[in-house]
């Protein structure tokens, strides 16, 4: 009996409320649309936030609630557009595949300048709290991997020279480095940019040069942004600065640039522009259009691209009115 | 006469003199979580108002008749517990059912309300509180008693809502912008209602 009551006082409060509630849920039924369940399945759950909700749960009501656009899964990428497109029963549009990158060429073993040791507590975070960083450059990467810990996906990988690099298959872009990374150097920039400054080095001229380890810093010299043909680089405290939207990557200020301090993936790999004869009717606009200045020719005369001078831009391919520009 | 008197020294007593925010520092988790807009905070109040009024209704009951006639007086925290987590699922129902916009507002706090030290507390103290003549609290005056303690909890929520909504547009430093303030705020409230002990009824 000892045992017993209680177990059937506090198990007949139980049942009580157990159906109190039951008969409470059936009055005060709220109607949850059946698509947040499906979408929270169909997401990732990763619970990363890349979308900018408090999880997949708050971003599959976003989506059903307040119409928020379906492409923000970063993890998910196309495939799990597509699949929420499926269950909107709207068109998943382009999802933009973007990665981290990181602004510096520095921070490894190999290709830094110290000014001390640091003996602290091994993370960037709390490195750069100590006289700036034990690194010369105060802009640049201390080495301590913040990013790549922070990285749920180990998109970010440590060479033996504790080099980093961001495994273009794995990342994301859902920006947990990008917070992680005291000097913030790490931004989320279009897959497709293959022009992009590798400094954040808001110093001018030499100091800026001697503090970096790979002498590949950015100077301030802004003969990018004169060379720019689209107008896309504008000096921002002695540091270049693309604009991603205007950008063409052409890969002139590459080129140009004294310190090599803009990384071109695609150095050398650019086709040239070639006009094809018997379809040019001289209209000029393609000479006009080129910002070096390779395309010459007279008003209704057959024009001719200098193989030499042409940085392949692509602009002339876009204006030619009758399409008859092509890279090869 | 005498029974009205003896609320108004009740009603004193739990809102202002025993408060359970800032005399008892009970229930200090939605006080700082829920206390940034006044509607919502009003919201959580009504909630706080209906469960604590409640639950000392249910609580005194299971108490009395249930526990202490067949010696169980252990099984108090578990009973009561219970109690309390239907109530404030109940009450999620229903502000889910007929104000989704508190119910989005008051978001993770509301199922806390569970866990809510101070509703838990209201029901205990409702068992060993006495009157300044020794006889024990009863019904009527467990129900009015959490009900005082839940107005007492609202009028410290709404208050501190009201200030924090005028922070937001103050000139801070940075560093004290948000919980800092707010933490800071609390204290000189406590300070203030510390004034309260001083009454003797």
């Amino acid at each position: 009996m000892i045992i017993l009551i209680p177990i059937l006082i506090i198990g007949g409060l139980g049942l009580l409320y157990g159906i109190g509630l039951a008969i409470a849920s059936v009055a005060f039924h709220v109607e949850v649309d059946p698509r947040v369940e499906r979408i929270i399945d169909a997401l990732p759950g990763a619970n990363c936030g890349a979308c900018g909700k408090p999880g997949c749960g708050g971003y599959a009501e976003a989506i059903v609630e307040d119409g928020v656009s379906i492409t923000l899964c970063a993890p998910g990428g196309a495939a799990t557009a597509q699949a929420l497109a499926e269950i909107m029963g709207s068109v998943a549009g382009e999802t933009i595949k973007k990665l981290a990158y990181i602004h510096c060429s520095c921070g490894g073993t190999d290709n830094t300048k110290f000014k001390f040791d640091y003996e602290g507590v091994q993370t960037c975070k709390s490195a750069v709290t100590v006289a700036n960083g034990p690194n010369q450059c105060s802009y640049g990467c201390v080495g301590y991997n913040d990013c790549v810990v922070s990285c749920l996906f180990d998109a970010i990988i440590v060479d033996e020279n504790n080099n980093r690099t961001i495994d273009p298959d794995k990342c994301t872009a859902c920006g947990a480095c990008v917070k992680a990374c005291p000097r913030m150097l790490i931004e989320i920039v279009k897959a497709d940019q293959q022009v992009k400054i590798e400094c954040t080095n808001k110093e001018k001229g030499i100091a800026a040069k001697n503090n970096c380890g790979t002498t590949r810093g950015c100077i301030g010299c802004g003969i990018c942004a004169r060379v720019c043909p689209v107008d896309a680089i504008t000096m921002e405290n002695n540091l270049a600065v693309i604009n991603y939207e205007k950008c063409i990557n052409c890969g002139l200020c590459a080129s140009k640039c004294p310190t090599k301090a803009i990384e071109d993936l695609m150095a050398g790999k650019r086709k040239k522009a070639k006009i094809i004869e018997e379809n040019c009717i001289g209209c000029t606009i393609c000479a006009k259009k080129c910002p070096v200045g390779a395309i010459t020719g007279e008003l209704k005369q057959l024009h001719t691209v200098d193989q030499d001078k042409c940085i392949g831009c692509e602009i002339c391919v876009e204006k030619c009115p009758k399409k008859t520009i092509v890279m090869v | 006469m005498e029974f009205l008197a003896k609320m108004m020294v009740m009603a004193v007593g739990a809102i202002f003199v025993q408060n359970f925010v800032l005399a008892r520092f009970l229930g200090l988790c939605p006080y700082l979580g829920v206390s940034k807009k006044l509607d919502s905070a009003f919201g959580m109040g009504m909630a706080v108002i209906f469960v604590m009024t409640m639950a000392s209704a249910i609580t005194y009951l299971i108490q009395v008749y249930l526990l202490i006639p067949y010696g169980l007086g252990y099984l108090q925290t578990i009973a009561f517990i219970l109690t309390i987590a239907t109530l404030v699922q109940f009450v999620e129902m229903v502000i889910q059912k007929n104000s989704p916009s508190l119910y989005k507002s008051l978001g993770v706090f509301l199922p806390l309300i569970t866990t809510n030290c101070a509703v838990l507390g209201v029901a205990i103290l409702n068992t060993t509180a006495k009157w300044a003549d020794g006889t024990p609290y009863n019904f009527l005056d467990a129900v009015l008693n959490g009900f005082f303690s839940g107005v007492g909890f609202t009028l410290v929520l709404v208050l501190m809502a009201g200030m924090r909504e005028r922070l937001e547009y103050a000139n801070l430093p940075k560093s004290m912008k948000g919980m800092p303030i707010a933490l800071i705020v609390a204290g000189a409230m406590a300070l203030a209602f510390l004034g309260f002990s001083g009454l003797k009824m």
